[in-house]
């Protein structure tokens, strides 16, 4: 599909066909990779990858490097073929198309804008040759810079300017030809942090505006869960989760995604009957799980799920104290370090063995419970925040 | 006056005439890819004076050094690119003749020439133009710094006043070379002439590539004697060199500039025109200019520089019998000689 | 994920479907490929084989009768091997072996032969091939010839081809030709050494010292590169000759031969040792220095424990390119070698000398040896020296020194002087009447139409050729390097490709030359009719020179954005308005370097062209060796000069031209 027309084009009907995704009938997806293996000799980069991707939807590849989201991404785009497997885009099979035949615009990492054409020239590098006459390109240059704001940059070479500025050319550039599909491969990471935080929201929101479809490769997750409709996590060739940012943060379909996006405690643990499971010295009530009793396990909490009480001995009546006082341990504060938004607590107990739980509490709650270094206190795991898994911890 | 515009008019009408001669020539001109290694000064005037007698014939020259044009025209010898070879040595032509390389022709005259320019077989493969002639080149002012006394005869080179001066080209790699130890071996007998060698290249400076160079050496002094042949001393004499040309009392070996017809040539009746010219008196007296001995007996007038009895110098030399002892002869001198500047002991 | 998927289909490797785009990269490629295939692998495939024919006399090809007194009654046919044998094998088995001019006479086989006597002989060959001479008639077949003695006095038999090593025994048991090799390797050695010690100070004085006049250092002593590696030989005869101006300092030693060669190989090759060693020495850093310092190390041992193994890969690599350029180079020691015998002359003694051309390979493939081993260990040193380049952190700053930054100055003056002086008697000598008796000044040696070698027209030819050269050379070249750096896909094609395109640097000119005369010069192969034109020459210097040229466009090319084919492919513009509109003009720089390159060396290049040029396309270098090989020394010098200035001239036109060409299209590199 092809958005001719850019500059206000929203398409409420993308934004709530997307909201609605799950609870209507499927549709039939945009993009549709089946069972994509690639593989460098012995060493397999993608084991069998499927995954459908909807019209207008905003997907990340996320996962450490090497986890086979550049090479995903690269046979999607046709630059390295996958050694097996189909892939579909608006109905029609890519699987061994050339890029030229395929229907995608992409932004590197690099920019890769052309150092020695001006800024129009490098936008209007996709136009030229296509039966556009002089006025239309440089009206649909015109529009391009426009959106991405850079209007007045126009006559500049790419040297001449900043490299947010730059990506945001190569973002224009890309959506020049008005390809049914955006490929972002890290686009970001040669960025400053402040300019990133910025450029991703302006990406996202330009994203929003034309409903283009877009896969973005990152190896950052908090780029992920800021821009993503979805997220889909790899690791080692396989996909872990897919899922939205909640989902895959708040219900982590594996113990690595749970480790990499955001941060955990983790404790070895064997699995008992009745909910619970069993740290080195002592028993947590834990969410549901497959796992059968007796095996070994990995128990996750994450830091902002630890609830603060009060001095646990002192004032066991206190008002925060919660009902059901499952899962309270007595810790005492170790040490303590203010990250300005929050402080992060790591917490000692007996009932850990040698470990510590790190917790962040907010600046409220401790001021609030007079938590200092040194001080004991109570904390809560909620069990429906301690999270199972079969896999034992690195 | 009358005369002198008479004159006038009849050029003219002879140069329109030519013009319209030409023109008309020009359809049916041959081209003759004409092989040589005759002195690069010579080749407009021999072009021009052969095609001025010969106007439905053009020749295109090629031109290099004897050793190269005979590595090219064996080197071609699947594939002849060459009508006719102009000018090359009669030894090179033996070399291609018992390739069976070129046509043998009889060309009208050739009875007129001198035998020795004339190939034994009949019809002969090659006939002869002129000939070069071995000589010394003696420097005069480098000799008297040195208190030297000029030799006479081949066998003075021997004489231990000259270690270091004299300088020789290499018969493996140049023609005057191999023509001089040639000669030797005709002259003195194959025992006494290796003896000789032994001796003289007690004394030789530096063997030379080519030919004309270790003239030239004693030309500019690099050397005393070098041991070459007639013209290199000539020129280097007009251009103002010190030297002396010598030729050696025992008689000097030559070696003949001649011409032939190379097998399968597409114009063979152009190339036996040129053949057939390249002998008249005419073509001699051309080759004469620069080369005082010609292969047209009784017309050559002396040449600036040199002395008028060059011809009995020569020696009766035997052109087949040193083409096929060259391989011979060469690896003799090659085990005896050629690592003359080895580290010793 | 379940197991079960973790299962790799069965099937082949998914292939791109070719595009139209593709196909014309794919075809380019191939066009490239042929071309590197035509130019250079078949040509040495030819030269190897050639080397491996032999010529030996095969005596049961002939048979003989020979009559009673009489002339009547006949002998029985006899082979000429039977015969041999009855007579105690006169001919011996040594001299069978022989080359393709090879002749051998059959009296020795009548212990009694005289040629005055009226016996009467016949000879014939057993077969159609078997080929002998009656004085220099050649006969060949089976029909018999009867021959009187006289006549048969005059019979030689002709050898046939066969293949064999017998070429290599040969050449190995001529002392004097076995010797070349000692000698080749020993000139190398040393020149070798020399060098890379002369460059060593040089390139750590203009790098390590702040010493004035630094930008001259580093102009004249690229002086060496523009011109012909004849030029110092001829150089060496106007200064330590018998007529030279410092003959007293060679203190009665001949410069004719391992001197000459020494000091004129150091000439010539200085420029490229001192390139090598000086970008090694370029890329220190200045922390380590900082380091020694601190732990109160001497500046000696400084030197010696960081200075020089900092810069030992380039040390290396410049050793080898030196000892390569040494033992191929043509041109230096057939001018000054005198009668030292080195490998690269034997070839030309060899061809054009002796028109053994099977020698001439048999010397080609030996001379191919160990510019092929240096190639291989330079290319390994390349390698590792790769990572100590990317390590690099805070370059050297050197700090004045008067003492160090005077002997600096004095060392560099030193050899400044000495190439000047080299370039300078050859000034000299070109303008002057008659070196040494009449030295007015005079134009005479300018007259190159009296003189062998080929005229003005040679110059002008070399200057079309250089052009040429330059223009087609540097086509071929970055197409074929865009190909290999930036394609994808069809793997096998341009690791070919690659190494052919490395080949070159392994394969010394005049084996390259040699090996177009056997290639080139046969009337089977279609490409014959560009033997003895310019083509040829333009192909020849082209491959000859073709690596150097790769390697650079390789660099330039590889630093250019890896993703710009990926984004003109998305963009759906074809890859050549890619190339046109951004990697030429992003390259510009490198594509004149590379011309340039071409250019200089098209015209100083004797040893490939050497074999090839034709009467119509002489050329000015060759015109050099071949007037000082006739002797005529100052016009050599004065052709030499030629080279020279219009080498500098094209320099000059080049750094002109890149000024102006980079201020107009390469604005975007200024911010």
């Amino acid at each position: 599909m092809k958005h001719e027309t850019i500059p206000g084009a929203t398409s409420a009907a993308v934004r709530s066909r997307l909201s609605a995704e799950g609870t209507e009938p499927v549709k039939s997806p945009y993009l549709q990779i089946q069972n994509v293996w690639k593989t460098f000799g012995e060493f397999a980069a993608l084991k069998g990858i499927s995954l459908s991707i909807q019209e207008g939807e905003f997907v990340c590849f996320l996962g450490p490097s090497g986890c086979g989201k550049t090479t995903l991404l690269r046979a999607v785009a046709g630059l390295d073929l996958q050694t097996r497997g189909t892939i579909h885009q608006g109905g029609r099979d890519i699987s061994v198309l050339p890029p030229s035949q395929r229907d995608y615009g992409i932004v590197f990492q690099s920019y890769a804008l052309f150092p020695n054409l001006t800024i129009e020239k490098n936008v209007a590098f996709g136009l030229e040759n296509t039966r556009r006459s002089k006025a239309e390109i440089a009206q649909r240059v015109a529009e391009l810079l426009d959106l991405v704001g850079l209007a007045s940059q126009a006559r500049k070479y790419p040297a001449q300017l900043s490299g947010g500025q730059q990506q945001r050319i190569a973002l224009a550039r890309a959506m020049a030809i008005s390809p049914g599909l955006l490929l972002l491969d890290e686009p970001l990471s040669a960025l400053d942090a402040k300019v990133r935080v910025h450029l991703r929201h302006e990406i996202k929101n330009l994203q929003r505006k034309l409903g283009v479809t877009t896969i973005m490769v990152t190896h950052d997750q908090e780029e992920a869960l800021a821009m993503a409709d979805r997220i889909v996590v790899m690791n080692h060739g396989v996909i872990e989760q897919v899922g939205t940012p909640t989902e895959v943060y708040r219900e982590p379909a594996s113990l690595f995604v749970a480790d990499f996006i955001g941060e955990t405690n983790q404790f070895p643990a064997k699995v008992l009957s009745g909910g619970k499971v069993a740290l080195t010295g002592t028993e947590l009530a834990c969410a549901p799980h497959g796992c059968a009793t007796g095996t070994p396990v990995t128990a996750v909490i994450r830091p902002v799920d630890v609830i603060p009480h009060g001095d646990g001995a002192r004032s066991p009546g206190a008002p925060d104290v919660v009902a059901t006082r499952e899962n309270l341990i007595e810790v005492d504060v170790r040490e303590m370090e203010f990250l300005g938004g929050f402080w992060r607590t790591r917490l000692a107990s007996p009932r850990f063995g040698d470990g510590l739980l790190v917790a962040d509490f907010s600046i409220n709650a401790v001021r609030r419970l007079d938590i200092a270094e040194g001080s004991a206190m109570s904390v809560e795991l909620p069990r429906d925040r301690v999270l199972v898994f079969p896999e034992r911890a690195a | 006056m009358g005369n002198t515009i008479m004159t006038t008019y009849r050029a003219a009408a002879l140069a329109a005439f030519a013009t319209a001669l030409s023109a008309s020539a020009a359809f049916a001109q041959t081209e003759l890819t004409v092989y040589t290694s005759i002195e690069a000064v010579d080749l407009d005037r021999y072009k021009q004076t052969f095609e001025a007698a010969n106007p439905d014939i053009k020749v295109n020259w090629v031109r290099d050094s004897t050793g190269v044009m005979t590595a090219k025209l064996l080197a071609e010898k699947d594939n002849p690119q060459a009508d006719v070879v102009w000018g090359v040595a009669a030894t090179s032509l033996l070399l291609l003749k018992s390739e069976g390389m070129l046509e043998p022709y009889a060309p009208a005259g050739v009875e007129k020439l001198d035998p020795k320019f004339v190939d034994s077989s009949t019809p002969p493969s090659w006939v002869g133009m002129d000939a070069y002639v071995a000589a010394l080149c003696y420097n005069t002012i480098e000799a008297e710094k040195l208190g030297l006394t000029p030799p006479k005869s081949w066998k003075d080179l021997t004489k231990p006043e000259y270690k270091g001066h004299v300088v020789m080209p290499n018969p493996n790699s140049s023609g005057t070379g191999f023509l001089d130890v040639s000669a030797w071996i005709q002259m003195f007998g194959e025992d006494d002439a290796w003896a000789f060698m032994d001796g003289l290249h007690e004394n030789i400076a530096a063997y030379t590539h080519s030919g004309s160079k270790p003239c030239k050496m004693a030309a500019a002094g690099e050397t005393v004697i070098g041991v070459s042949f007639e013209f290199p001393g000539a020129n280097a004499k007009k251009a103002g060199a010190p030297i002396d040309i010598i030729f050696p009392e025992e008689g000097s070996g030559w070696e003949a500039e001649a011409t032939a017809i190379i097998a399968g040539t597409a114009n063979l009746e152009a190339a036996q025109k040129l053949v057939d010219w390249s002998i008249t008196k005419e073509a001699n007296e051309m080759y004469n200019v620069g080369y005082a001995v010609v292969a047209y007996p009784g017309i050559a007038k002396p040449v600036e520089h040199l002395p008028d009895d060059i011809p009995s110098k020569m020696i009766e030399n035997d052109f087949e019998w040193a083409a096929n002892n060259r391989k011979a002869i060469l690896a003799e001198w090659q085990k005896r000689y050629d690592a003359k500047s080895e580290p010793k002991g | 994920m379940t197991a079960a998927t973790l299962e790799i289909p069965r099937g082949r490797a998914l292939r791109t479907r070719v595009s139209g785009d593709d196909l014309v990269k794919r075809g380019l490629m191939v066009v490239i490929s042929l071309y590197l295939l035509v130019a250079l692998a078949a040509p040495l495939y030819v030269l190897l084989s050639k080397s491996v024919s032999t010529y030996e006399f095969d005596l049961t090809a002939f048979e003989l009768q020979r009559s009673d007194e009489s002339a009547t009654t006949w002998s029985e046919p006899t082979t000429v091997a039977t015969l041999n044998e009855e007579v105690g094998g006169v001919i011996t088995p040594d001299q069978l072996n022989t080359g393709s001019d090879g002749r051998l006479s059959l009296t020795a086989l009548y212990p009694d032969f005289s040629f005055r006597s009226p016996v009467m002989y016949r000879i014939r060959g057993t077969s159609d091939d078997a080929a002998y001479l009656v004085g220099s008639e050649l006969h060949r077949g089976t029909e018999w010839l009867e021959l009187d003695s006289n006549s048969f006095r005059r019979v030689v038999i002709r050898p046939s081809a066969s293949l064999g090593l017998d070429n290599f025994v040969a050449y190995f048991s001529t002392p004097a030709l076995a010797q070349s090799i000692a000698n080749s390797v020993l000139m190398g050695v040393i020149s070798t050494v020399l060098v890379i010690s002369i460059a060593f100070g040089l390139a750590y004085a203009l790098n390590r010292s702040c010493m004035p006049f630094k930008g001259f250092f580093r102009l004249v002593t690229t002086i060496p590169i523009l011109v012909p590696s004849l030029l110092p030989g001829i150089a060496l005869v106007y200064l330590f000759g018998n007529q030279g101006l410092l003959k007293g300092l060679m203190m009665g030693h001949s410069i004719y031969g391992p001197i000459g060669i020494v000091i004129g190989s150091v000439f010539f090759t200085l420029p490229h040792a001192l390139l090598i060693i000086s970008t090694a020495l370029s890329v220190a850093d200045q922390r380590h220095y900082e380091a020694a310092q601190s732990l109160r190390s001497s500046p000696w041992r400084t030197f010696w424990t960081v200075t020089v193994p900092g810069a030992r890969y380039g040390i290396i690599s410049a050793a080898f390119v030196v000892f390569t350029l040494v033992i191929t180079d043509f041109g230096l020691p057939k001018v000054i070698g005198g009668q030292y015998n080195v490998l690269a002359v034997d070839i030309y003694k060899q061809v054009i000398g002796q028109q053994n051309f099977e020698m001439g390979a048999v010397v080609a493939v030996l001379l191919l040896v160990p510019a092929v081993a240096a190639f291989f260990v330079d290319s390994a040193i390349r390698k590792r020296q790769v990572a100590l380049l990317s390590a690099r952190s805070v370059p050297y700053q050197p700090k004045p020194d008067r003492g160090f930054d005077t002997a600096c100055f004095v060392y560099c003056s030193a050899v400044a002087l000495f190439i000047l002086m080299m370039i300078g008697v050859c000034q000299f000598a070109a303008t002057v009447k008659f070196w040494p008796y009449d030295l007015t000044p005079s134009l005479n040696n300018f007259r190159f139409d009296l003189m062998d070698g080929g005229g003005w027209g040679a110059y002008y030819n070399s200057i079309v050729m250089a052009l040429l050269t330059a223009v087609f050379g540097t086509i071929i070249v970055f197409v074929g390097a865009y190909m290999v750096e930036k394609t994808d896909g069809f793997a096998a094609g341009r690791t070919l490709f690659q190494f052919l395109a490395m080949l070159p640097m392994a394969v010394p000119g005049m084996v390259l030359g040699l090996s177009y005369i056997f290639f080139f010069n046969d009337p089977a192969n279609p490409f014959n009719a560009i033997y003895g034109t310019m083509a040829i020459l333009v192909v020849s210097t082209v491959t000859h020179f073709y690596t150097v040229s790769h390697l650079t466009a390789l660099t330039a090319l590889n630093q250019m954005d890896r993703e710009f084919e990926p984004v003109a492919a998305s963009l759906k513009q074809p890859f050549h308005r890619l190339f046109f509109r951004v990697t030429v003009p992003v390259s510009l720089p490198a594509i004149l370097d590379i011309s340039i390159y071409l250019f200089v060396n098209a015209m100083t290049t004797v040893s490939a062209v050497v074999f090839l040029y034709s009467t119509q396309t002489q050329l000015a270098s060759v015109a050099v060796l071949n007037m000082d090989d006739a002797g005529d020394i100052a016009p050599a010098a004065a052709m030499g000069m030629m080279i020279f200035y219009t080498n500098v001239a094209a320099r000059l036109l080049h750094g002109l031209v890149s000024r102006l060409l980079l201020k107009r299209s390469q604005a975007w590199r200024q911010r």
